[in-house]
């Protein structure tokens, strides 16, 4: 058992490491592809050599960096067989098809197109050059739709039947799987989020180059694309993130507990805007959850549901089964330890289902088959030891959720003052006041980097410890090996996966620096 | 014949056909294993800009053959990945090098300096061609491992796929499976100095590469014999239609015999790619070998994957239990998943017409010295 947790403990750092590492790159790749293509079509206009240079010096950035997502991508796909084989079979037969999808749908779009956008200048018309650009972008965007799909239908497995014989899931219905709320939102949350870090991270650069005071022209032209894009970006990525809570709330109420530290819910229950979480906080001890809070009153309700007056049920609430409608009757919903129950009586008439197939009785069959997939959103809850198993780690996913949502509203007051300097070219340029707008710029890029990696960490580590929401824990879904193998790729990745992230970082940073000296439009004092 | 089992046939063509191409595509690798030939910095630039141009493709093709075989064989993606593990992990690791080095090897400020990428592209144009060789060899020779879905409901050990403890290293020290790998090692290599003839200007390139050509197809011939002989004395699984399997001496051989249109297209696969080779080697001005070697290569394949998956045959043989086998009817995805997914494959040859038009449209002029000192993206 020792060895299994070890195993279970490598396999999910690996796979948190890839997925970190990927996540550093495909929101730039998501957020720039959409913003040179406008700059593109700028150029393909106005016929302005300068929006031609400025174009193509961010296409050069996309390049390098979208080679290192690519590097880091091809490990993730494949680590669903390499490092969760059992999950690969328990719902490979909805999962792979996605995957299949993106591939033949949208990685064939990319990397065609972005052949002719680098190399095609002088081979393909204008007008090509410029489609191939936002096929690049598009195809970007649809590949990020299909794996989200992927990660939705692990959140809120649907559209599927369980199937004994066979001792899998299988699909029944793929437009559920594909337009699921869950898939939904979370493409338009996370693809809008990416066009944010897009457009602050060009915002960061050209703050960099006018605190240098250089480049101002090159500058202004990228803000006004960068900015409007981020803009645009940051309120949809706020709108979004609300009908994201709404999913969360009404499928995986235990991950939205977590992301407020809410161990008793109640009606009209407020929400955390700051709080400090108490660390020796255990569910059922009693104890307050917070050392400190500011709550908007209404707020977690509202968030949830979109009615003020509604439960929220808390952590405690969810695990012994109780919530209440808007006239305080109890509804009926099942605790954890009945779910256990259920779910180990599946197991038996999984085990009963073998027999009958075996010696061919069809009725007993048909008959265990119906039972079992009436149940079958119990089935995961056979594997946990204690109700408790299923909480996930609190303060990581509360401090993330607020971490987020902070920076989401800071984020929007910085591109709205983007957009004022975009306007006022003069302010940007001579005021004295805006070289700290120059270095907000720059900080803001980690920090919106931050924020979306603490966006997949609530999404991933809130919904512990399913693999696929209610149906397999992640200790079920792993593959037959060693620790010791599992940990020693660990380091490899870690090792070799730094080493290109140095080099990138080296790279970009020479890139903008060799802009700044070879661009003679500087600033005139 | 059901409708489902047309089906799993019909995937099986699919995946077949992703095999093939991705063999073909593995010119890429081929190529890259070729720059320790060269040491003038411009004639590496011509070689590397060349490939450089072209390795999406076939990145993309591996990575797509994973996502099919995912949603249409997934027993195989549990058990074959899972439990070749170090097979597996080291083929990524070699493309995961190859992804970031054309674009970084020539950018300032890449940290390592340009050589530093150029060995990871060595590395990959070896490790790759050779370790996907082997992986492929597994399923005509067999791997250590047994299967057991009901495993599932034991709490305390779960997986289902369980693989011998050296977790694919065996697959890399068995000599049949060596010897496959290094088949499509040469082949990439033959298949990179077409390419490099058609698609570079360059009189000293042209020169060199037939020489190489000359050495590479040559060794390739050789090993492509010996790995055909292998193959058809070797034994097979097969299974009848209650899904008992049963290892079948000269099953492979049996099979080209039986299905004999397969055995046709092998021939014609094998004239193509000597008829593609020996004109290049014999008229100096010819640059086209790469079509029908290429189309030869594609034909040869897809009757290695028919052979291994068709006439009920299992496509991976497990060398522990029989019954533990992959075959097409015991690993594929339900019939639903299999239907949705053709219709998705209807899209596929307006996939390969856009990529067919994109580069007609790129490659129309050879690529020369010249064009690589007036490009902004150079690798
Ligand atoms: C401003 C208000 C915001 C709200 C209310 C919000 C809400 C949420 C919620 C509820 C989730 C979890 C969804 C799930 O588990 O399925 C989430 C995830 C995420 N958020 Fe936010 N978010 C906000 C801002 C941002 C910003 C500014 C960024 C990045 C620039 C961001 C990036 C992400 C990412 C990458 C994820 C993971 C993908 C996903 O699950 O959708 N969010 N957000």
């Amino acid at each position: 058992m020792e060895e299994l947790t070890n195993v279970v403990d490598w396999s999910r750092a690996q796979f948190a490491l890839t997925a970190i590492y990927h996540w550093l790159f495909v929101p730039l790749t998501l957020g720039l592809g959409i913003i040179i293509a406008v700059m593109e079509t700028i150029y393909y206009r106005t016929k302005s050599e300068k929006w031609l240079a400025t174009t193509k010096f961010w296409m050069t950035i996309f390049g390098v960096n979208f080679a290192i997502g690519v590097a880091t991508g091809i490990i993730l796909e494949f680590e669903f067989g390499t490092n969760w084989s059992n999950y690969s079979w328990f719902v490979g037969d909805i999962f792979g098809a996605p995957l299949a999808v993106e591939g033949i749908l949208a990685f064939f779009m990319e990397s065609t197109f972005i052949a002719v956008m680098f190399f095609g200048w002088k081979k393909v018309s204008p007008k090509f050059h410029l489609a191939s650009t936002w096929l690049t972008a598009i195809g970007a965007s649809l590949s990020a739709l299909w794996i989200l799909v992927a990660n939705a239908w692990m959140q809120y497995p649907t559209g599927c039947e369980f199937n004994p014989a066979t001792m899998r899931n299988e699909m029944t219905s793929f437009a559920a799987v594909a337009l699921s709320p869950m898939a939904v939102s979370k493409f338009f949350h996370t693809v809008l989020s990416a066009w944010t870090l897009g457009g602050a991270f060009v915002c960061g650069v050209c703050g960099w180059m006018l605190l240098k005071k250089r480049n101002y022209d090159h500058c202004q032209r990228s803000l006004k694309v960068g900015a409007w894009v981020g803009l645009i970006g940051i309120v949809l990525t706020s709108a979004t993130g609300d009908s994201s809570a709404v999913a969360v709330a009404k499928y995986q109420p235990m991950k939205l507990a977590a992301m407020e530290g809410l161990y008793k819910g109640d009606h009209e229950q407020s929400i955390v805007a700051f709080g400090i979480l108490n660390p020796s906080k255990q569910a059922f001890d009693g104890q307050d959850p917070y050392l400190f809070n500011v709550s908007i009153p209404y707020g977690l309700s509202f968030l949830a549901t979109h009615d003020y007056k509604a439960f929220v049920p808390g952590i405690e609430d969810i695990i012994n089964g109780v919530s209440y409608d808007n006239e305080g009757n109890k509804i009926n919903t099942i605790s954890y330890s009945e779910r256990m129950e259920r779910g180990r009586r599946l197991q038996e008439m999984m085990a009963q289902y073998d027999q009958a197939n075996r010696s061919c009785n069809k009725v007993a069959t048909d008959s265990l088959k119906a039972a079992i997939n009436a149940d079958f959103k119990n089935f995961g809850y056979a594997y946990l030891d204690k109700p408790e198993e299923a909480i996930p780690n609190v303060p990581l996913t509360f401090y993330t959720f607020h971490f987020m949502v902070t920076v989401g509203g800071y984020l929007m007051l910085f591109m709205l003052l983007a957009l004022f300097f975009v306007y006022r070219p003069n302010v940007l340029n001579k005021a004295k006041w805006a070289r700290w707008w120059h270095i907000l710029a720059i900080i803001t890029v980690p920090l919106t980097y931050l924020c979306s990696a603490s966006g997949w960490i609530v999404a991933e580590v809130g919904r512990q410890p399913w693999t696929i929401q209610d149906l397999m824990p992640n200790k079920v879904a792993i593959s037959d090996l060693s620790a010791g193998y599992v940990q020693t790729t660990f380091w490899i990745f870690a090792v070799v996966f730094t080493a290109l992230l140095i080099a990138d970082i080296g790279i970009i940073c020479k890139q903008i620096s060799k802009k700044s000296q070879t661009d003679l439009e500087t600033v005139n004092d | 014949m059901t409708t489902y089992n047309l089906l799993q046939n019909y995937w099986w063509l699919i995946m077949s056909v992703l095999g093939a191409l991705l063999v073909f595509l593995l010119m890429v690798q081929g190529g890259q294993s070729m720059l320790i030939h060269y040491t003038k910095p411009d004639k590496r630039a011509l070689l590397i800009n060349s490939m450089g141009r072209k390795w999406e493709l076939t990145y993309t093709t591996l990575v797509t053959f994973g996502g099919a075989f995912f949603a249409s064989f997934p027993l195989f993606y549990s058990t074959s990945f899972g439990g070749a593990y170090w097979l597996w992990m080291l083929i990524l690791f070699s493309f995961v090098i190859q992804a970031i080095s054309y674009e970084y090897r020539s950018k300032p400020g890449n940290i390592y300096g340009s050589r530093f990428y150029d060995t990871l592209l060595l590395i990959n144009g070896i490790v790759g061609p050779v370790l996907l060789g082997v992986a492929v060899a597994t399923m005509f020779f067999g791997a250590e491992f047994t299967v057991t879905k009901s495993n599932i409901l034991n709490v305390q050990a779960a997986t289902i796929s369980q693989w011998g403890p050296r977790h694919g290293l065996e697959a890399i020290a068995c000599w049949k499976c060596l010897l496959f790998g290094v088949m499509v090692f040469f082949l990439a290599r033959t298949l990179a100095s077409l390419y490099f003839i058609n698609n570079i200007d360059d009189d000293e390139v042209n020169r060199s590469q037939h020489k190489l050509l000359l050495v590479n197809a040559t060794a390739f011939v050789v090993l492509f014999l010996a790995t055909v002989a292998v193959i058809l004395t070797s034994p097979g699984v097969g299974y009848d239609d209650s899904g008992n399997a049963q290892w079948v001496p000269l099953k492979y051989l049996n099979n080209y015999l039986t299905m004999w249109w397969a055995l046709i297209i092998l021939l014609l696969g094998v004239v193509m790619v000597l008829l593609g080779i020996g004109k290049t080697l014999l008229k100096a001005d010819y640059r086209g070998g790469i079509w029908p070697a290429g189309i030869g290569t594609v034909l040869v394949v897809l009757t290695l994957f028919w052979v291994v998956g068709y006439n009920n045959t299992a496509y991976l043989p497990s060398l522990l239990d029989v019954q533990s086998s992959l075959t097409l009817r015991n690993s594929s995805s339900s019939e639903f998943t299999l239907t949705v997914m053709s219709v998705v494959s209807i899209l596929v040859p307006f996939v390969v017409a856009y990529i067919a038009y994109c580069w007609y449209k790129m490659d129309h002029k050879k690529l020369t010295s010249d064009e690589l000192d007036n490009t902004d993206h150079k690798y």
